[in-house]
């Protein structure tokens, strides 16, 4: 693998910046290594080498005329295939959209084609983002960078192993209940989900809109402040984006993290989580106690009903995004044609998967009359119990730890029962529906396999969030690690 | 709370997938095994507990009501199945 592939974003940042590198280099090592590791890893549906070098000249003709020029410009970006790219085939995932092209650009491709940010091709993930594995996708299944019989997670799943794979520095993925951390974790990345409405949608193919969102992944903490800072912000074409100021995500990277409070909700070590996963994170929770957290157990009594809760809103929700696939304006159109009932049927039964069949089946059923209150609202109430847990909690502590996921990367195949699939999200699920925002980064290894510590913090406090990681990161070596393709 | 074949039959219509008989039969048990799942949230007590649609609420969120472009026709037909005269072309629905 080519050197430069080895540089974080923010050192090649620094390197063009000087000049000592160029965007065409950075970009011609990218798409080498696509080419040379991707039969294997099946990260990317779609590479834009053409685009992408392309921008890359124009980019560093710039350089050289000696404009000065954002911190992302030149820097290869894979992005998620569920956000609409002007111009360039755009699936979810999903065969009901194999041929589907946007007319628009998704905000955060607007604001990184802004940066100057390379946007070197579309990444795998589960069907409309539904999954843990992209066992789901309606293509392939990508696979871990770590152990190719593996899984990298999901639904993010081929952001997270192209950056592993050193296929792109950088990453976007969605998170709607950890599809971002989960796949972090178990490709040895960093990848991390900003607050609810911190990184506009507009442009994200919506799987469930209150809890839907956008997020970096990068090898470094450093690399994922950089990448959420171009894309953070907000959207006049996104309603439910913040106008919450947006600080300089790095500012209290290498401020100490002695004195602040740290808590450990003990619920989050009973669901599931293998002896590896808790020993790796009860390490890292000690370092951090070294490094001068003060660290204490709490309680977040509503955790063991998110998971259900999750399952009722989320698929009510998804049920409604997803009934605008019909085969009328674009996308697949089934060929068996009779009436125009039939058509919209027939269309949506060829082209959704199981999986995406299955939860907007279970979210019609549980909005339709005489079930709601019973499903669906009590959810919603259920919700605010899980939010007031960690309000209260953020009353006593600056941030909480906890395990990304349950256990390492799963063999293909190994998670058929759809039910034991969804057990994989326990940890990261109750951060989405208190809208908070997360982090995983690397803190171990069981068996060669990636161990992720999750990082949650208060709304809107990404910096703090940052701070922690960062200060875990530099005190150890794991996220130096590449996994031997 | 158990859904029979007929009730995912019903679903399916609800849900606008025409579901083969195989596919309504191996659908059923997931399905149920997330409703055994939902029984655990009847148990709490919700009283007085205010539903959240949103984590971080907004409200009115308005815009000025001013004309801004949006996207061209053509554009829009670009992804159709079927499209003539600028309009979509989809099979019949009223008969003679």
């Amino acid at each position: 693998m080519s050197e430069l592939l080895e540089l974080t974003a923010h050192e090649a940042s620094k390197r063009l910046e000087s000049g000592a590198i160029s965007s065409r280099e950075l970009t011609e090592a990218a798409l080498d290594r696509i080419q040379s590791v991707d039969g294997e890893v099946k990260a990317f549906l779609t590479v834009t080498a053409e685009q992408a070098l392309a921008e890359a000249d124009r980019i560093d003709t710039m350089r050289r005329a000696g404009e000065p020029l954002p911190a992302l410009a030149g820097i290869p970006v894979a992005l998620k295939d569920n956000m609409c790219t002007s111009g360039v085939r755009t699936t979810a995932g999903s065969q009901i959209l194999y041929n589907f092209i946007p007319p628009y650009d998704a905000t955060v491709v607007t604001r990184l084609k802004r940066a100057g940010a390379i946007l070197i091709g579309k990444t795998n993930l589960d069907e409309f983002a539904m999954g843990s594995s992209t066992e789901n996708s309606g293509y392939h299944t990508s696979r871990n960078p770590w152990d190719t019989s593996r899984v990298p997670g999901g639904s993010s799943g081929g952001s997270a192993a192209a950056v592993a794979a050193g296929e792109a520095p950088l990453a976007l993925g969605s998170d709607t209940g950890g599809s971002i951390r989960q796949p972090a974790s178990l490709c040895g990345v960093v990848g991390m989900k900003p607050t609810y409405g911190r990184v506009s949608r507009y442009g994200l193919i919506a799987y469930a809109s209150s809890l839907d969102q956008i997020g970096p992944f990068g090898k470094d903490v450093e690399d994922c402040a950089l990448l959420l800072q171009a894309i953070a912000g907000h959207d006049p074409m996104d309603s439910t984006s913040t106008t919450v100021d947006v600080p300089d995500f790095r500012g209290q990277l290498d401020k100490p993290i002695a004195g602040l409070r740290v808590g450990v909700p003990k619920e989050y070590f009973t669901q599931g989580v293998t002896p590896q996963v808790t020993s790796a994170v009860r390490a890292a929770i000690d370092k951090l106690a070294e490094l001068g957290a003060i660290v204490e157990e709490c309680s977040l009594p509503y955790t063991e009903y998110a998971l259900a809760a999750y399952y009722i809103i989320a698929p009510a929700e998804c049920s409604s995004n997803l009934a605008r696939f019909d085969g009328v304006k674009y996308g697949l159109r089934t060929k068996e044609l009779s009436s125009h009932i039939g058509l919209s049927e027939k269309t949506r039964d060829e082209g959704f998967g199981d999986e995406v069949k299955q939860r907007i089946m279970i979210g019609t059923y549980t909005l339709s009359a005489g079930y709601y209150d019973a499903y669906y609202k009590r959810a919603q109430q259920v919700r605010t119990l899980i939010r007031r847990d960690f309000e209260k909690a953020f009353d006593s502590f600056d941030v909480l730890v906890a395990p990304t996921s349950p256990g390492t990367a799963f063999k293909l195949g190994d998670k058929a029962d759809p039910l034991e699939m969804k057990l994989a999200d326990v940890c990261t699920i109750p951060v989405n529906m208190a809208g908070l925002p997360g982090i995983s980064v690397p803190c171990g290894f069981s068996d060669g396999l990636p161990i992720g510590l999750q990082i949650i913090s208060k709304a809107f406090d990404e910096t703090t969030l940052f701070q922690v990681a960062r200060a875990y990161e530099q005190a150890t070596q794991w996220h130096k690690r590449r996994p031997q393709l | 709370m158990s859904l029979t074949r007929e009730d995912v039959r019903k679903v399916a219509l609800l849900s606008r997938l025409e579901l083969t008989d195989e596919e309504i039969d191996a659908q059923t048990k997931p399905l149920n095994d997330l409703l055994k799942q939902f029984e655990a949230l009847q148990a709490l007590d919700v009283t007085g507990v205010e539903p959240t649609s949103h984590s971080i609420p907004v409200v009115n969120v308005f815009r000025a009501d001013v004309e801004r472009p949006s996207l061209s026709r053509e554009s829009v037909l670009a992804n159709a199945p079927e499209a003539r005269d600028g309009c979509f072309v989809v099979p019949r629905i009223v008969q003679d």
